[in-house]
């Protein structure tokens, strides 16, 4: 037992130096043979464990999506669990490559902590949970309330925004964790819950009596929650950004996981062709890709509307329906620049 | 009295024999009686509590056993199956509760690692295990054996310490960091009563250093500092290091705890020492440490078990022990929203050893009592 400090050291020095030259993020990728991916600990929906241990989820696809874009397989990928704490300093001290965490684009995390954002996988949006009893029926009727709210998330700056735009004062009960604030609020330790849309959905899915709870109609912020890697390395930052467009562009031109193979035989559609690598895509080998990465992306991973109906969409737990998330021509807010 | 009257005459004075007491005075009865309903007051309330108890166990055994659901393949299931407990979340998932997600085919390296580590123990914690003195030399090599058989390396596959979680990680954090922190604070405390000046401010700076910050700062350094102090492209497996963070925590406070023995032990004891002509490292291993060690016993498995228990911090730079692996678990769909069950399941884990550490400090304390 006493040589348990000399066993760590030992094992130190053989299971933990792994230096590697830092060339580009690709190269290093393509060197260690998988993608490190930095998810969730644990979001109903986005990112979870299944009953045989594999993590499934909607930030979970985009990561595999990233390994079948770089390796041809997206099982090619591991994951560093990160709470909203460490997750940035994971990135930046280059402990993950990619960074898939519901995590919110905004001006001081693109600018300050120089990270890159490669574009917005979900448009959410912070709301309010409350039991209906109370009979409340706006957010602007809650002054004075106690309000569960997680710290270290946008949602917490958002809050007090929103309470000193309209002057009124709240009561905040810090948490840490969706499963700490869903007992904290059942327990009426706060009148109120506060988080993204997506989350008070599948914290309100989960409740013994659903319908004893409102989610009130005001949506006080906005949340593109997007994938991000670091400053400094436009190529890998331009694989993850195409990665997230293929998929989108994939739904809009009708390519699924199931017809992809078919389609990528050629078709008349010269934009369909030059994404699935039978017309030659300009600059292409400028990414570092293989001629058929966007369509081991589609037939392994799927479609955006494929890995959104899996995860998120009405047939799931969370029951959430397209609305921003709608291809732009269906009223949305995904438009996936061309593949031209 | 009359059959006492007719028998008085076969006894000398004083020889009588003890006669039983009288009838509902002895026994469970009679405790009952001088205890529970001795007044009509005491009658009420020892109605009342059996009332209580009554409500409260029933209540209790229903929700944990009678009305429990054990099989089921969501949390919508258990509801319909019954009202209780929904243990079917802890029988579906107690693979990765105990070993978070290490492969299915490498696990019986843990829990080969595991059974070892009693017959590692053994000899160092009961004096009367045969061989001992052999097996002393294989509790010394456990550590490297169980590092490789967890780790892999030389033959076994090598599994990333990302996918470790659950009991597992809380055992391997919690004994590296009890069984490293004694020998480190035994020296940090000796050398805080050194007479050599630069070795007592050494040791006493560390030590009051590492008492003044908390241990989830410790663990954010940890976590998020340390990797910018390293050169660009190397990364420092962050298992290993909060290994070694929880393990100087710990040995500050084992420091402090064996001082305290220490400065317990009588002058006269050192004085003897000298006279002796015994030199200072003669004294310290045959007079002074075993008996400070002896005094700390209590103090030191209090240390361990505040320790181990600080083990569920790590969950908040996103390591999954048991902890995490509860969070991770309820955020699956199936089974968001069985937050009970599985916060009892981790906390009678956490009950059940510091229970055992505490009994064994116990039966060290009764052996080792020399009674002045």
């Amino acid at each position: 037992m006493k040589a348990t400090i000399l066993s760590i050291l030992g094992a130190v020095v053989a299971m933990t130096m792994a230096v590697s030259a830092s060339a580009g993020t690709l190269d290093d990728v393509r060197k260690r043979g998988h993608l490190q991916c930095g998810v969730n600990t644990g979001l109903p929906g986005f990112a979870a464990p299944d009953d045989k241990g594999v993590w499934r989820g909607f930030d979970i696809d985009y990561c595999r999506a990233v390994a079948a874009a770089v390796f041809g397989d997206a099982s090619k990928l591991k994951f560093t669990h990160l709470t909203g704490k460490t997750r940035f300093t994971a990135l930046r001290s280059r402990e993950i490559d990619l960074l898939s965490r519901n995590t919110t684009w905004t001006f001081s995390r693109d600018v300050d902590l120089q990270l890159t954002f490669v574009g917005v996988n979900y448009y959410d949006g912070q709301g309010f949970m409350i039991p209906k009893k109370l009979g409340v029926n706006s957010a602007k009727k809650l002054d004075g309330a106690s309000i569960c709210i997680q710290t270290g998330t946008t949602t917490e700056l958002n809050l007090s925004d929103f309470f000193r735009t309209n002057g009124m004062k709240y009561q905040p009960v810090p948490i840490e964790t969706n499963a700490e604030a869903r007992t904290n609020y059942l327990a009426e330790r706060c009148d109120v819950y506060t988080t993204d849309a997506s989350g008070l959905a599948a914290t309100r899915a989960a409740l013994d009596k659903p319908g004893d709870h409102v989610v009130l109609p005001e949506i006080v912020s906005k949340e593109p929650l997007g994938p991000l890697v670091r400053h400094g390395d436009d190529q890998w930052a331009d694989i993850a950004r195409w990665t997230l467009n293929a998929m989108v562009a994939a739904e809009e031109m009708g390519i699924t996981s199931k017809n992809a193979k078919a389609m990528a035989k050629g078709t008349k559609n010269p934009e369909i062709n030059r994404l699935l690598g039978k017309e030659k895509l300009q600059g292409r080998e400028a990414l570092g890709l293989s001629a058929d990465w966007a369509l081991n992306v589609i037939s392994q991973v799927g479609n955006y509307g494929e890995v959104f109906e899996a995860n998120l969409g009405p047939k799931t737990a969370l029951g959430l329906q397209r609305g921003n998330n709608a291809q732009w021509k269906n009223g949305g807010l995904l438009y996936a620049p061309p593949f031209r | 009295m009359t059959e006492a009257g007719t028998n008085s005459g076969a006894y000398a004075p004083g020889q009588h024999p003890d006669l039983p007491p009288p009838k509902g005075s002895a026994g469970a009865a009679g405790w009952m009686r001088g205890n529970l309903f001795s007044s009509p007051f005491n009658t009420a309330v020892t109605i009342l509590a059996a009332i209580l108890l009554y409500e409260l166990i029933t209540s209790i055994a229903g929700w944990f056993v009678l009305d429990a659901v054990i099989d089921a393949g969501s949390k919508a299931d258990c509801r319909q199956a019954g009202s209780g407990a929904c243990w079917a979340v802890i029988k579906i998932r107690i693979n990765q509760f105990t070993f978070g997600f290490y492969p299915a085919d490498e696990r019986w390296r843990p829990i080969l690692a595991f059974v070892l580590m009693f017959a590692a123990l053994a000899p160092l914690l009961f004096d009367k295990t045969p061989f001992r003195r052999q097996m002393i030399w294989f509790a010394v090599a456990y550590p490297f054996i169980a590092g490789w058989l967890i780790y892999g390396g030389f033959g076994l596959v090598i599994v990333d310490t990302q996918s470790y979680g659950g009991f597992m990680l809380t055992l391997i954090i919690g004994i590296t960091g009890i069984a490293a922190s004694l020998p480190i604070g035994i020296l940090l405390a000796l050398g805080r009563q050194s007479r050599l000046f630069s070795i007592r401010i050494i040791c006493v700076s560390l030590i009051e250093f590492l008492r003044g910050v908390p241990l989830i700062t410790l663990l954010f350094v940890a976590s998020t500092m340390l990797n910018y102090f390293m050169p660009p492209g190397t990364s420092f497996n962050l298992l290993v290091r909060v290994l070694i963070m929880v393990t100087i925590f710990a040995s500050a406070y084992i420091a402090e705890v064996v001082r305290g023995g220490l400065q317990a032990i009588p002058r006269g004891q050192y004085e003897a020492a000298d006279a002796m002509g015994f030199t200072y490292w003669k004294t310290t291993r045959l007079i002074t440490l075993p008996q400070a060690l002896k005094i700390s016993i209590p103090g030191i498995v209090n240390t361990f078990i505040a320790l181990y228990k600080d083990t569920t911090l790590v969950v908040i730079i996103g390591l999954l022990d048991p902890l995490g692996i509860g969070r991770a678990v309820l955020a699956d769909a199936k089974w968001n929203g069985l937050s009970t069950e599985t916060y009892l399941f981790v906390a009678l884990f956490f009950f059940f050893s510091c229970f055992a550490m505490s009994r064994y400090s116990l039966y060290l304390e009764k052996r080792l009592h020399t009674g002045h």
